[in-house]
């Protein structure tokens, strides 16, 4: 892989998934070593009734403090944040995070269109975006912006996404740095960690 | 549009509302605000946030159409269900054991579901009658929606499940009167309840009540407004009153959060302790 990925000058990265991308995504958290320092965002479409327990879910393997912010909740290295049910979730100037209650979006609330857009706006070619499995387009406007900007794009391989439509949307609307298979993406960060350790 | 809006075209449009229409959005959150400026921008075709400010010169009507644009009116009745339930429960029979009365305020009602759910509630617990309500938004036309209280049969079926989930024992529809696809609520249901425009940012405290509902407001508004507007709300509030803000909403970074006292966490349920 090029090496010129490998600094330790990120922002954020933000994941993105629906149909299919749970079960990656929990191995992904659980394969993160519990100091990894860059700030994660999570996407995840889900049920929007369902108020409690998708954390726990995602926590069981994971040594990450996984957790939903509230709403103008200072960002934190370290962290994981988690997209509450039926709220968006976007990336502020200031090194805050901002929930909404706007429309939904791609027929989802939250979208990931919405949390790459505003990361992309404000942490620039600074960002990494992952878009695993997912049975819609939700995303792909996200990961373009994120391009746009000067970030990191990287799918879940097509072949291996258990929904690929989402992945593959992504891979339409703009160019893709990275596409690979989770465990490969697990490998990525795991080799930025190593940058930061430096 | 396709660029991003700059924040000194942002700063250019809330100077000229303020000057020219007595709003003032300067602190607005920023990225929800300017999304929505991008959305009226686009929705009417506007070719830049220039052209958007000589509209308002040219056609001062506009404006009341842009406010409307701007807000975000989304809302459910029932929402959050375990909210409400612990409303029924604990917070408004404490009030009316002591009180005999209560006095509530919905600030930021949007098209009213929120205080139909109020109404319905407090009809269950037999103390409608004990009640005086105010609503408010900012937005005229959402006002107008909210007091001709009629609601589209296909965001009925979310409502009907929410009060579901709440714990609700009747038959969720029979509070309201089907007419043509559209679901009106009974008017001796809500004819306790006066609905109003007031501006949180602009307006001051008009009357002392027993329990604010100020849900999904505040998260538009960014930490220095939101500062100002709970100074507003603690004003508004009988000491002992209790405030409810969204389920994802905090008061803890707020300069008085000392003045209040959390009732429930988990459903964000202060109470005013201190004046
Ligand atoms: C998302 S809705 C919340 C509705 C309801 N409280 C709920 O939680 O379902 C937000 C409402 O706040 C209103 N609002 C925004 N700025 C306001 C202001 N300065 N004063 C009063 N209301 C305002 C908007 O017009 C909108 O109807």
């Amino acid at each position: 892989m090029k090496s010129s990925f490998f600094h330790n000058k990120y922002k954020g990265i933000v994941i993105g998934g629906s149909a299919g991308s749970f079960k990656p995504i929990t191995k992904l958290l659980a394969d993160l070593p519990k100091d990894f320092p860059i700030p994660i965002f999570l996407c995840l479409h889900r049920l929007k009734h369902v108020r409690h327990g998708f954390i726990e879910a995602l926590s069981i393997k994971s040594s990450k403090p996984i957790f939903e912010p509230l709403d103008k909740e200072l960002v934190r290295p370290g962290m994981v944040y988690l997209a509450p049910a039926n709220y968006h979730l976007c990336i502020e100037l200031g090194n805050t995070v901002s929930l909404s209650t706007e429309g939904l979006i791609n027929n989802s609330r939250p979208a990931i269109d919405l949390t790459f857009k505003t990361a992309a706006y404000v942490y620039k070619e600074k960002l990494i975006g992952i878009l695993f499995s997912g049975a819609n387009k939700d995303g792909a406007l996200g990961m373009k912006a994120i391009k746009d900007k000067g970030g990191v794009t990287i799918i879940q391989d097509p072949e291996e996404s258990m929904m690929n439509t989402m992945p593959q949307s992504a891979k339409q609307v703009t160019e893709i740095d990275f596409c690979l298979e989770a465990e490969k993406i697990t490998n990525f960060l795991l080799d930025l960690y190593k940058a930061y350790q430096k | 549009m396709q660029r991003d809006i700059e924040i000194a075209e942002l700063r250019r449009l809330t100077q000229y509302i303020d000057d020219n229409f007595d709003y003032d959005f300067k602190n607005y959150a920023m990225s929800s605000f300017t999304r929505r400026v991008r959305r009226v921008i686009e929705l009417y075709k506007f070719t830049s946030v220039e052209a958007l400010i000589k509209k308002f010169k040219n056609d001062p009507a506009f404006f009341q159409e842009f406010v409307s644009e701007i807000t975000v009116n989304v809302t459910e009745m029932f929402r959050d269900p375990t909210f409400w339930s612990s409303l029924r429960d604990e917070i408004i029979p404490e009030v009316i054991k002591e009180h005999r009365k209560i006095s509530i305020w919905h600030a930021g009602c949007s098209s009213g579901e929120e205080v139909i759910s109020m109404c319905i509630l407090l009809k269950e617990l037999n103390c409608l009658e004990s009640a005086t309500i105010v609503a408010t938004d900012i937005d005229q036309s959402i006002i107008n929606k909210a007091k001709k209280a009629s609601f589209s049969s296909k965001n009925m079926e979310l409502n009907k499940q929410n009060y579901e989930r709440y714990g609700g024992k009747h038959d969720f529809l029979s509070y309201f009167v089907e007419d043509n696809g559209f679901f009106y609520i009974k008017p001796e249901l809500i004819e306790r309840v006066s609905f109003r425009v007031q501006d949180l940012v602009k307006g001051n405290p008009f009357s002392k009540f027993d329990l604010i509902l100020c849900r999904n407001v505040m998260i538009y508004f960014n930490q220095t407004l939101q500062n100002e507007v709970l100074k507003k709300l603690h004003g508004s509030l009988f000491k002992y009153g209790n405030l409810a803000i969204g389920s994802k909403e905090s008061l803890i970074w707020c300069d008085i959060a000392n003045k209040f006292v959390v009732v429930n966490n988990e459903e964000k349920i202060y109470k005013k302790i201190k004046d």
